[in-house]
């Protein structure tokens, strides 16, 4: 039972950072219906970015800060200047310009930072809180960010102009563009808000895989599959996904096929609910009209 | 179609259209004469590691070509290919090492195999289309080389470890080294896969496959069997890849899990886009660029191949999206119009 309990709760952690990139996934699907595949290396580089600063002398939490504020700008910057001119493109253009960003992230990271394995500092204490003999403060901190990422886009959506002007252009861009919204800019901003949720993922996973460029591939097709569990323009579902995702993939890896084919799990979760149910549990149905 | 038929007859026609003083029909022949006549000759003047180098250079012409008909013409994007060219390689090295079949057996097989699965993943693929489809493939790709080091399967793939493979020898009595004789072996057989491409692409075949590309719902009210036509598509994709893995596995002349990694798959994708989507010529030119490019690359880091990788697909979705195959045939015409003789 105790080594049940430790799987559920590692399981739990592990869902917390998938559901945080899936989020950030989902973030830039919803707005340009765009499968992001570079996510994973974008902030595989912000945590380059963090772990530069913090072995230089800056303190965690102020690298931390610098790091999502400097990630959403590039984010933004990003879409600016490499998404745009292909964004009436076809889906071949878009998907060409995402897998070249992943190989340009991917092998700068490997030139500036080479590619050898570097741990990364947990901010968070090295005994278990409570005294709980199941669960790390690492991975209780992990949960609580994502959780915290959740509360504030929530917030963020649901409370602020910005946020309903958001919404309005994933709902309906040209209309949203006739009532005045910037449509541009809130695409822009939904790429600036993935990058910086993307920078937090980094850097709550890499104390535990060890930091290196291939580091986000795998979590990356465990958001996918999760993002597409939830719904792959639901934020919400993007969590719930996460978080089951997480579960289903540490336990199987646990008890059922065993650590090494964890991730067919994610291949075999992706495919079954692209055939079973495409919009996943909480996504949107669209009609094609001829 | 007149005048072709005409030069055929021998019976030159005044009015005809020339440039520089030959025929269209004459320059293809002459075209195809001394292409033929130069990728014969190759292995007799270059030294053995240029020769292994070219025999990879048709290796990835054959499973370029294959993602072509799948990615360029039908429009279904694949970024996991290298999973189906990893069942090709070890289909060709578990026949050989465990079961003493010779190479050349293994090469057809491994083509079977991979329709098969190429088609099976086809089916349920039909649903997909665009980033979904990516998606899905993308994580096969990346889930291959852990299904491959699965620890029931040791026993046959090797595992970690995977498998070495003898190098085939040339037929005794033929006077050309074993790299000469695969080389040979390697060619007739890409000549024959691209030959088959051509008939296939130029025909009803083809035009159904970019009729769904283009416009599905037209396709399907004009009567294309969509389903059949893009399962197909997979099908024969997966075929072309899978020999082209299976030569591969020989020319290496070793097969290992981590050698099919992501990026492969990525490598291949990139190979397509640089060389031409929907050409058949194409697939040559990101052969020459995936063999060559990085090798070049590589001496200035060891992340330099990728990185040129990117900022050449950048390049060429923002400025040349017909890639090279597009470059040479824009040269091409305005060469003929510059050299162009007779009336019109």
């Amino acid at each position: 039972m105790d080594a049940f309990l430790h799987q559920l709760f590692s399981g739990l952690a592990n869902g917390a950072v998938y559901a945080s990139l899936a989020l950030a996934v989902v973030m830039i699907y919803r707005s340009t219906h765009v499968v992001n595949f570079s996510q994973g290396e974008m902030a595989m580089f912000s945590t380059f970015f963090a772990w530069w600063m913090i072995t230089s002398g800056v303190p965690y939490w102020f690298a931390f800060a610098i790091t999502v504020t400097v990630s959403f700008f590039v984010g933004m910057a990003i879409e600016r200047v490499i998404v745009r001119p292909v964004e009436r493109a076809p889906v071949l253009a878009m998907v060409t310009v995402c897998v070249a960003m992943l190989v340009i992230f991917n092998s700068v990271a490997g030139w500036i930072f080479t590619y050898s394995i570097r741990s990364f500092p947990s901010p968070f204490p090295s005994e278990p809180l409570f005294g709980n003999p199941y669960v790390s403060s690492h991975q209780l901190g992990m949960m609580g960010m994502t959780l915290l990422m959740v509360v504030l886009l929530y917030l963020f959506f649901r409370y602020t102009r910005i946020g309903l002007a958001m919404r309005a252009v994933a709902e309906n861009p040209e209309s949203s563009r006739l009532a005045g919204i910037r449509v541009g800019w809130m695409l822009a901003l939904g790429w600036g808000l993935a990058a910086a949720i993307g920078a937090v993922t980094g850097m709550m996973v890499a104390p535990i895989l060890y930091l290196d460029p291939n580091m986000m591939i795998g979590v990356l097709i465990y958001a996918l599959a999760s993002a597409l569990v939830g719904g792959i323009d639901n934020p919400f579902g993007a969590v719930i996904g996460g978080i089951m995702v997480g579960v289903v993939e540490t336990l199987a890896g646990a008890y059922v096929v065993g650590t090494e084919l964890r991730l067919s799990v994610a291949l075999i979760i992706i495919v079954g609910v692209l055939l079973i149910k495409p919009t996943g549990m909480f996504g949107k149905t669209f009609i094609t009209r001829v | 179609m007149n005048g072709a038929e005409m030069t055929e007859t021998g019976m030159a026609r005044q009015d005809e259209v020339r440039y520089f003083g030959l025929t269209e029909r004459t320059w293809k022949t002459i075209g195809l004469v001394v292409l033929l006549v130069g990728v014969f000759a190759l292995p007799f003047v270059l030294s053995s590691y240029r020769v292994f180098q070219f025999n990879l250079v048709l290796v990835y012409a054959i499973v370029l070509l294959g993602l072509n008909i799948l990615t360029g013409y039908n429009g279904q994007i694949s970024l996991g290919h290298g999973a189906f060219y990893a069942i090709g390689a070890y289909t060709a090295a578990i026949m050989m090492h465990h079961l003493g079949i010779p190479y050349w057996v293994t090469v057809p097989v491994a083509g079977v195999v991979c329709f098969v699965s190429g088609f099976l993943f086809g089916l349920p693929a039909l649903r997909l289309r665009g980033h979904h489809l990516a998606l899905a493939t993308f994580a096969l790709g990346v889930a291959m080389p852990q299904l491959l080091k699965y620890k029931h399967l040791e026993d046959w793939t090797g595992g970690v470890q995977g498998i070495v493979i003898q190098k085939p020898d040339a037929p005794a009595g033929l006077p050309i080294s074993a790299d000469q004789w695969l080389y040979l072996f390697t060619l007739v057989i890409t000549i024959a896969m691209f030959w088959f491409a051509y008939n296939l692409l130029r025909g009803r075949v083809g035009r159904a496959l970019v009729a769904i590309r283009d416009h599905p719902i037209a396709a399907d009210a004009m009567g294309v069997n969509s389903a059949m036509y893009k399962s197909l598509a997979f099908g024969v994709s997966a075929l072309y890849t899978g020999v082209g893995g299976a030569l591969g596995a020989i020319v290496v002349q070793f097969v290992a899990p981590d050698s099919f990694a992501a990026f492969l798959s990525i490598g291949f994708f990139v190979g397509i886009v640089a060389g031409g989507l929907a050409s058949i010529s194409g697939a040559v030119y990101g052969a020459l660029f995936v063999q060559f490019v990085p090798n070049i690359a590589d001496q200035i880091s060891r992340a330099a191949p990728w990185a040129i990788y990117g900022i050449v697909l950048l390049l060429f979705v923002y400025l040349m999206p017909t890639g090279v195959a597009g470059m040479v045939r824009k040269l091409g015409g305005k060469l003929a119009k510059w050299g162009r003789t007779g009336p019109g």
